[in-house]
């Protein structure tokens, strides 16, 4: 091989002109650039084309995606979000309270505690064993049953019940995988200068395992969120309700994809910053 | 008994594998020991067993002339007395270093935030930190991560310091300045037991250096004299594998 070509892959160029592996892999980016487009247009076109060719598409446009009905019961549907909100809002914060402290009941050692850990194994296993409609049921129209004078026959009360038991059973595995996650160097360290076990959980331990815990609950917290839909099973007349009441009304089904528009409106940007946060934190992991 | 902390008989075992295998050691008030030795020669156990982060299996340790070994005993006022680096930091980094130092006094000493700034800023300028107190751990060098870790130990007002290899995790460049602090302690008179492979820095400051195979103290005297002049083959092999 003479000096020429040996010279080739190093020929002079100015700071600006690609390197030979730059123009390669640009070549590589611009192909399968190409190949995605084409290969998302034929998928879109097949949808657009062959769905409204099936027999029944315009029954179902006429059924699901009416536009008169949509303007229609829209704004309604919007105001019976706002108590889905509210549910929402009152059950977070009794959630994460209550989970956080199942979290520690499982975690006491000490053996005069033995039956707080017991209890914290058995509610855990108890709620993430059951399916969440299940429960709403049983307490909701349970308790009730038993007469109680007002307001203490209110669903609210019952059904919140329902949803911070089943939602802090799983937000208090979370926060304890968030605890088993802490290196027990940290322990020691904090034993080390004579703090005492209290103390090395609330202010070593549990700041440090909480934040690494918020994408997981993060996630909890939108299942929730849709989950209040299921109270509509035992009284309140939240969105989904609501639009059952449109779809007997219109004899339509719009209402429905109305509300799940709403739905998604909320959930998807909070779960895309649900999966922002995870991703920085392996990130910062790594 | 004239030593500050005495070691008798001391054994310790993992599952079916004994790490210390009967020590004894006599620490006097103001004395510098160091532990040599090659990985897993029972450095690091022996230490976390002397402020009790290890219950030991067998022997007894005493502190001032009080069994601390004694099973059932209470571990957190012994641990106030010996404090513990290690060679990792395990600062807590949800802190700044200047709450790293203050949160064993403020909780176990129950003092205030207000009262313990004059003299943490004082330690952290001592050790050259003073700039660097409101830092968080990740935004500081190992050396100065190590140093913050070091007066966090020393916040408790200890008599006696252990230092776990505290130099072994930092580049070359940074175990200088850990060094110094050492030194300085040294001055002081700050009684100190440490696990370590720099070799120059024990000859260097040491009363006096005991080493370790297998869990056992194979040999113990004056730098000058196990340096130059060791009596026990192993003891020959391990210096000319290190020096």
């Amino acid at each position: 091989m003479d000096e020429t070509s040996l010279q080739k892959g190093v020929a002079e160029r100015s700071a600006t002109t690609p390197t030979r592996r730059e123009v390669y892999e640009a070549g590589i980016r611009r192909r399968s650039n190409r190949i995605a487009l084409i290969s998302t247009v034929s998928v879109v076109l097949a949808l657009f084309v062959l769905v409204p060719l099936a027999p029944g598409w315009e029954a179902v446009q006429r059924a699901f995606f009416n536009g008169r009905v949509f303007t229609a019961t829209f704004p309604g549907l919007l105001e019976a979000f706002l108590l889905n909100v509210m549910i929402f809002a009152w059950s977070a914060p009794l959630i994460a309270i209550t989970g956080l402290a199942i979290a520690l009941c499982r975690d006491a050692r000490a053996p005069a505690l033995f039956p707080l850990r017991l209890f914290g194994i058995a509610y855990t296993d108890i709620f993430r064993g059951l399916p969440v409609v299940l429960v709403i049921y049983i307490i909701g129209f349970g308790i009730p049953g038993l007469g109680l004078p007002r307001p203490w026959n209110s669903p609210y009360i019952w059904g919140t019940l329902a949803l911070v038991l089943v939602y802090s059973a799983y937000v208090a595995e979370v926060i304890r995988s968030g605890i088993d996650s802490i290196h027990h160097s940290q322990r020691a360290a904090a034993a080390s200068l004579g703090l005492s076990d209290r103390d090395t959980m609330r202010y070593v331990v549990l700041p440090q395992a909480i934040r690494n815990v918020v994408p997981a609950n993060m996630n909890l917290f939108i299942a929730l969120q849709k989950d209040v839909a299921l109270l509509s099973f035992i009284g309140p007349v939240e969105i989904f309700r609501q639009a059952g009441v449109y779809k007997s009304l219109y004899a339509n089904f719009t209402p429905y994809v109305g509300a799940a528009l709403i739905f998604l409106a909320l959930t998807i940007p909070a779960t895309r910053y649900a999966d922002y946060l995870m991703n920085k934190q392996n990130k910062a992991r790594t | 008994m004239t030593a500050k902390l005495s070691l008798r008989g001391v054994r310790k075992r993992f599952d079916d594998h004994e790490v210390c295998k009967g020590i004894d050691l006599d620490i006097a008030e103001g004395e510098m020991v160091c532990l040599i030795g090659a990985s897993g020669s029972g450095k690091s156990t022996l230490l976390r067993c002397m402020n009790l982060l290890e219950p030991i299996d067998d022997g007894s340790i005493w502190l001032d002339g009080t069994d601390i070994s004694e099973p059932g005993l209470d571990p957190q006022p012994v641990r106030q007395q010996i404090g513990i680096v290690f060679q990792s930091y395990n600062l807590f980094p949800h802190m700044t270093a200047a709450e790293n130092v203050m949160l064993a006094p403020r909780r176990v000493r129950g003092l205030s935030r207000e009262d313990l700034r004059p003299r943490v800023t004082q330690l952290f300028t001592r050790f050259g930190l003073g700039e660097r107190m409101d830092h968080y751990p990740d935004q500081l060098s190992g050396g100065q991560q190590q140093r913050v870790a070091i007066i966090r130990a020393l916040a408790m007002e200890p008599q006696i310091m252990l230092f776990d290899e505290i130099t072994s995790a930092l580049d070359p460049e940074l175990v200088g300045e850990v060094l110094d602090v050492l030194r300085d302690l040294r001055k002081q008179g700050m009684t100190m037991v440490l696990a370590t492979h720099e070799m120059g820095f024990a000859r260097e400051l040491a009363d006096k250096v005991c080493f370790l195979d297998a869990g056992r103290i194979l040999e113990q005297g004056p730098p000058e004299t196990l340096f130059s002049n060791p009596s026990e083959p192993r003891t020959k092999a391990f210096l000319a594998r290190v020096l």
